[in-house]
């Protein structure tokens, strides 16, 4: 899967009648994470991967095909300063964090400059 | 004479107010046990109430975050004198398992100053009990110096 | 019709734990909420990078203290998946045990906060007193009220002796009774009627699209427990998940209630279950895990799920947790709109909110 599919795949899985479970990242390199989509259907998950994203690109948000994805979406940015475009509701690296943190918690010797 | 009853009866039936300051849970689930049937401490003239002003002891569990600090705060500044605080488990009082994490900033005693530790991971009814008994000692000494 | 904001929480009367909703109120009608979390983010994932995956089953119990168990059994699953460990039957079937010792504290824990939520003070006591009991098993069986840490990477570390299993039997049958003795009041009263019933609706639909687990999906109708699935002990026993269709904060009330008499039922078959003889406690772990893994387990509160990494070494390279209360959330700001503002108290709660686990 690639950062220009990412949109419609996940639209056919909810064609499909899947439940949107979670998403999960994993660093693989100093600045690259695997992001996992979870989903849900008659008992069976199935996984979709999207491979070395580079942290300083951005992901298109998958919140407008599933509403419930803006929380994960959310929480990834906080812990790994990932950008997503096109966000439903955009909280701005403060879900879980306070302002004044300017330190990307999951990811090594990375810090923040605060923007308005 | 009017005065010492309002004395006495500050420090005869304290009323508690708790805040959940990023704990796991455990802690909170045992000061409120402390308040139904099985240790009922409205018999010792115990309220928990939900408005700080109303407050005089301040039960506080678990750890500090950066974003809770200024809650803590908050709601201390808006207790009236005197009061007591009292950090309730492992969490209020160092961080416990969590100290390490990147968002915690440590114990209850770094924001505001703490009166009573109870100790416990989570602690038991009986010792929240002890504590606030032992943190109204402490209270009523704040109320005779007050006058 | 002018739009006014008004702050809920963090510090509520009616609430144990911070959450803060920004309620969109026209008159008496909240027409949108708003969430703000991070009052009880600690970073826990994060934990693992400082200790080895042994004492992370310390740290996973203490991201709810609530259903601290169920935490830590998800957790060693997981590493004993990735590592091929054979839990002993035994152990399996101890670990039912106390997941549903868990499942019942927690969900009488949580219709005492509902009754209390809508000013029903009596009843609240009076669940809690039922309560009471459970804790006093496991403090006699684990040595600890609420985090009762039996679980060990490979099975568990306490045993049930046939005295303990006896006295646990007799406690569920008064537990059984008393529950019984209040359940018209907790379905059929009045005035819990009146504050639950049409409160909160969340349809079939809605319910599965927003990615709502446990018991709030389930009051809507869909019949999804992650107990189906069967892990761990539960291969051995019979279940049938607990369903409503009204999908209204009643349906939920019923539904939690309706699976304490069913946790019963559970503990008892697996205390029938417990094997003879075979008086293994744990497997032997030797070595790191290695790979990856992906776990859901059902708690009190719904599905978790654990996601983990890692690399052949004494820590792992990641862990990823999804708590049922996050996947609730987005349910809940459907659930709100349109309802009146004294009801918001009520509704936050029947979802049943875990803010420690939700946040971690």
């Amino acid at each position: 899967m690639t950062r220009d599919n990412l949109v419609s795949e996940v639209m056919n899985m909810k064609n499909e009648g899947c439940r949107f479970v979670t998403m999960s990242t994993v660093l693989t390199a100093e600045d690259a994470v695997d992001v996992l989509y979870h989903f849900e259907k008659d008992f069976e998950v199935t996984h979709l991967r999207l491979a070395d994203q580079p942290l300083a690109e951005p992901v298109p948000s998958i919140s407008g095909v599933y509403f419930c994805a803006m929380l994960a979406e959310n929480e990834l940015r906080d812990l790994f300063g990932m950008r997503f475009t096109g966000l439903v509701l955009d909280f701005n690296r403060t879900l879980f964090l306070d302002e004044e943190v300017t330190t990307v918690p999951l990811v090594n010797n990375c810090k923040i400059t605060p923007t308005n | 004479m009017f005065k010492s009853l309002i004395k006495n009866s500050r420090a005869k039936s304290p009323w508690i107010m708790h805040f959940d300051c990023g704990s796991c849970n455990g802690c909170d689930i045992e000061v409120l046990a402390c308040l139904t049937p099985l240790y009922d401490v409205e018999r010792f003239g115990v309220v928990n109430v939900g408005n700080p002003k109303h407050a005089d002891v301040l039960l506080v569990t678990g750890t500090v975050n950066h974003r809770n600090k200024k809650v803590l705060k908050n709601l201390y500044d808006q207790m009236p004198e005197p009061k007591a605080v009292i950090a309730i488990g492992a969490c209020g009082a160092t961080g416990g398992v969590f100290r390490d994490a990147y968002n915690v900033v440590g114990g209850v005693d770094k924001v505001i100053p703490v009166d009573v530790y109870v100790p416990g991971c989570p602690a038991k009814p009986e010792a929240i009990i002890d504590g606030v008994v032992e943190g109204l000692k402490k209270f009523q000494q704040k109320v005779e110096q007050a006058g | 019709m002018a739009r006014t904001v008004i702050p809920f929480g963090p510090q509520h009367p009616v609430l144990p734990e911070p959450i803060h909703l920004k309620l969109v109120v026209e008159d008496e009608i909240v027409k949108e909420a708003v969430p703000a979390l991070g009052y009880v983010h600690r970073g826990l994932e994060m934990l693992v990078a400082k200790r080895d995956y042994h004492q992370m089953i310390q740290v996973c119990e203490r991201v709810c203290g609530i259903c601290s168990m169920i935490h830590a059994v998800c957790y060693s699953q997981t590493i004993e998946e990735m590592m091929g460990i054979e839990v002993p039957k035994r152990a399996q079937v101890l670990r039912v045990i106390w997941s549903e010792l868990h499942r019942m504290h927690s969900h009488l824990l949580w219709l005492g906060l509902f009754a209390d939520a809508f000013g029903f003070e009596a009843l609240f006591m009076q669940i809690w007193k039922i309560r009471e009991r459970i804790l006093d098993i496991n403090e006699a069986t684990a040595g600890n009220r609420v985090i009762v840490s039996v679980n060990v990477i490979g099975g568990v570390r306490a045993d049930l002796n046939p005295e303990q299993r006896d006295w646990i039997e007799s406690e569920l049958k008064i537990i059984e009774k008393e529950l019984k003795e209040i359940q018209s009041t907790v379905l059929n009263d009045y005035t819990v009627k009146a504050r639950t019933v049409g409160k909160g609706i969340l349809t079939y639909e809605q319910a599965w699209e927003l990615g709502a687990a446990g018991p709030t999906l389930r009051g809507s109708g869909v019949k999804s427990d992650m107990r189906m699935l069967k892990y761990g002990g539960y291969k051995l026993l019979d279940f049938e998940p607990v369903v409503e269709t009204a999908g209204d904060s009643w349906a939920r009330a019923a539904v939690r209630f309706r699976e304490v008499l069913q946790s019963i039922d559970l503990v008892r078959q697996a205390i029938a279950k417990i094997p003879r003889g075979d008086r293994d406690l744990a497997a032997k772990v030797k070595g790191n895990p290695e790979g990856e893994a992906f776990m859901r387990v059902e708690q009190p509160r719904g599905e978790c799920v654990y996601y983990i990494k890692a690399s052949g070494k004494k820590n792992l390279d990641r862990m990823r947790i999804r708590t049922p209360t996050f996947a609730n959330v987005p349910p809940l700001l459907a659930m709100v709109p349109n309802c009146e503002l004294a009801d918001v108290p009520v509704i936050v709660l029947s979802i049943d909110p875990c803010i420690s686990c939700t946040e971690r």
